[in-house]
């Protein structure tokens, strides 16, 4: 029979202890607060200013106002030039630059020819006419980067000649839902709750059984009545409090600086949260009942860590990954909790829509506690 | 070997054989015990003798690699859980949170034990009443001297009442003032029915236990109350006065009559086989060459037992004391 006055022996023991221990307690507050600071400001995924060098070997006033319009959209800054494109490529080598713009000296004729001014389109075959008008060289070691200066590919240049841009009808019409605007933030923040409780919640329980035998009161408390399971779910509900904690202050302070929206109801956000901050603690009870210090918990809180931030989705789109990596990627409470926090408070899903998501980490949840609880042995 | 007082409720622990490996090394080695209601027994050993391992055994803790004990009617190996409500055990070093009070530490052992919020409250407030910690209730355990330590390691492990009391090395931190108060609160407890097994090494505190077990490379050497043991010790004890003691040492050592010699202060303490005939003159002969000593025959105390009883001057208990 489980004892309900264990579990609030054992709860209460680490509130207290909890309460003495300033490191940990600043950093229940400090980590949510100093990371969403840090990557919402820091995090975009919208290319801006990359510094980029110049070789005009026209030295025109036209060659001028390629430039000229070329840094008005902001995607490159115009850093360095270069003599030759030799140089250049030596500057790019050197990662003086992330890419060189090269104007070649017979920039006029080649304009004159070239569709965007309006004259009718040369036919394909004509390699005459059907040369570009510049040169990116590009480091394109970096895939970001890269797609930030191959949008500049058919940017338009009838500004070049003060006349109307030609109607072009696009191919597909995109309607953007849930953020029109493109705002990375509203993205990583919620995001950010995911990795911030996987990140916390991990690490303070894996540590939580090891730091009774190194602090040396594993033999006494194996010499109580008290039980694995008891001591598991009295380690686990402070954390479950804290990790909501958290959770508040990423959303509040999410909505207060980068305006990002809590759009679904809060009780779904609450079940949604309490079942991961759940399948993270045990998971770090299992991680604890494994480890024999706490060096060791936290290299493998650290293991999990890594793929819960590349793989589940808040990085890189998870639909955009490979077979396998999904698979892995699917283990982890990250991912089915980074998919459900982002239905939740971007676009408002009910707990119907997210039953699999939820279904599987409340599997997790009680298959953790169990693991942890047969793995303890009250021996030494 | 058997246990064989299984059915007797005065038998509080009995052990046949109980053996402890620890890969090659044998930490406690087929240990008989009997030990029965209301005694203070003591484990008297050196370091790394074997007590807290067969402690740690009798509270199922460590499963045996062979042998048996039975524990308050519970059989180990088994099920030690039933066994946790009844017994108390005070570790070695201080296991209780350091980063909590006194009191704290003692709530919680009173939440874990299952005592009533009622009973709780005064059960806390007459132990620390009892062991002398009023002042120090709501002080962190961690900044508390060792003896107070000690106290409240006490105070939380007899706070549910325990029937068996397992105290390792109690007493080791403590100075002898303390360590006499601190007896005279196991001899309440022993007044109050409980049981309570001891290790030590020291031989004051031996003296003091009804009955005692000497160990040694985990294994029992002899076994008794300590003044049978001195009564029944094979030997004579000769103390030897004289002015050059380390070279008498050096001549005694040498003979096959005398078991061991050691030097206390400005005497020489030898223990003479008992067959053999008028100890003190064969001392008193052995050391002519060194100078004028005077040799008389002394009571033996627990260490010439235990000394006696560990074949002779290796680990000395009184040395790994100090
Ligand atoms: N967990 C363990 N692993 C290996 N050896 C051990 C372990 N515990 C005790 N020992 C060994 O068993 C012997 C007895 O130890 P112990 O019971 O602690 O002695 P004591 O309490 O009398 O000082 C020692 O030699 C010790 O090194
Ligand atoms: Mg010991």
């Amino acid at each position: 029979m489980i004892s309900i006055g264990r579990i609030g022996a054992i709860l209460k023991k680490e509130l207290l202890q909890l309460r003495r221990d300033r490191m940990t307690f600043g950093m229940v507050i400090m980590i949510p607060l100093i990371q969403l600071v840090l990557f919402g400001y820091a995090i975009n995924t919208n290319i801006r200013h990359i510094p980029v060098g110049l070789v005009d070997q026209d030295q025109s006033g036209l060659s001028r106002m390629l430039v000229q319009m070329v840094g008005t959209t902001q995607v490159v800054d115009f850093t360095q030039t270069y003599a030759t494109p030799q140089q250049a490529q030596q500057a790019l080598t050197a990662a003086e630059v992330r890419a060189v713009l090269i104007i070649p000296p017979d920039l006029p004729a080649r304009l004159v020819r070239i569709p965007a001014i309006g004259a009718a389109p040369p036919p394909a075959t004509d390699m005459a006419s059907a040369r570009p008008v510049a040169q990116w060289i590009v480091d394109g070691s970096d895939t970001m980067i890269a797609a930030g200066i191959k949008s500049l590919r058919s940017m338009p240049l009838t500004e070049l000649f003060r006349q109307p841009p030609n109607r072009v009808v696009p191919t597909f019409e995109v309607a953007l839902f849930y953020n029109p605007e493109q705002r990375s933030a509203v993205n990583i923040v919620p995001g950010l709750v995911g990795i911030i409780l996987t990140m916390t919640m991990i690490m303070f329980t894996s540590a939580a059984i090891v730091r009774e035998s190194e602090r040396g009161n594993m033999e006494m408390l194996i010499n109580t009545p008290v039980r694995p399971i008891e001591l598991m779910i009295g380690k686990i509900i402070p954390y479950m409090v804290i990790g909501l904690v958290q959770v508040a202050i990423i959303l509040g302070l999410g909505y207060l600086l980068f305006n990002v929206p809590v759009n679904g109801s809060l009780w779904v956000l609450l079940v949604v949260t309490l079942l991961f901050i759940g399948a993270s603690l045990s998971l770090g009870l299992v991680l604890s009942t494994i480890a024999t210090n706490q060096l060791q918990a936290m290299q493998m809180t650290v293991f999990i860590l890594l793929p819960s931030i590349l793989l589940s989705g808040f990085m890189f789109p998870f639909d955009g990954m490979p077979g396998p990596a999904q698979a892995i990627a699917q283990l982890l409470p990250a991912t089915h909790f980074m998919q459900m926090i982002r239905g939740v408070v971007l676009r408002d899903a009910a707990l119907i829509d997210m039953a699999g998501g939820m279904l599987w980490m409340a599997g997790f949840m009680v298959f953790g506690l169990i693991v942890a609880t047969l793995r303890f042995r009250k021996r030494l | 070997m058997t246990i064989s007082q299984q059915t007797d409720p005065e038998v509080v622990v009995s052990t046949a054989g109980l053996t402890r490996r620890f890969g090659p090394k044998t930490a406690v080695d087929a240990v008989d015990l009997t030990i029965t209601r209301g005694e203070i027994f003591g484990f008297l050993g050196p370091n790394g003798s074997g007590k807290t391992t067969l402690m740690r055994m009798l509270t199922g803790l460590l499963i045996p690699s062979e042998g048996r004990a039975r524990v308050l009617g519970v059989d180990l190996p088994g099920k030690p859980e039933p066994l946790k409500q009844k017994i108390g055990y005070m570790t070695q070093s201080f296991s209780h949170y350091r980063d909590l009070t006194v009191t704290e530490n003692l709530d919680f052992a009173a939440r874990i034990y299952g005592l009533p919020r009622r009973r709780r409250k005064t059960r806390i407030e007459t132990l620390l009443q009892r062991y002398d910690l009023e002042a120090q209730a709501h002080q962190i355990a961690g900044s508390m001297s060792g003896g107070q330590r000690q106290k409240l390691a006490l105070a939380a492990a007899v706070l549910h009442e325990p029937l068996l009391l397992f105290l390792d090395e109690p007493t080791s931190a403590v100075d002898p003032e303390t360590r006499r108060q601190f007896w005279a609160r196991l001899f309440d407890l022993v007044d109050g029915g409980t049981t309570i097994i001891v290790s030590t090494h020291f031989m004051d505190e031996a003296e003091r236990c009804h009955r005692i077990a000497i160990l040694e490379t985990g294994i029992t050497r002899i076994e008794g109350a300590p003044p049978d043991l001195m009564a029944g010790l094979k030997a004579n004890v000769i103390e030897v006065t004289g002015d050059q003691l380390r070279h008498a040492k050096d001549l005694l050592d040498a003979d096959p009559a005398v078991l061991s010699s050691a030097q206390i202060g400005a005497r020489l303490r030898v223990l003479v086989r008992k067959d053999q005939a008028d100890p003190e003159a064969h001392v008193a002969a052995l050391l002519h060459d060194a100078g004028p000593v005077t040799c008389h025959r002394t009571r033996a105390n627990l260490e010439d037992v235990f000394v006696a009883a560990t074949g002779g001057g290796a680990a000395r208990p009184a040395e790994a004391a100090a």
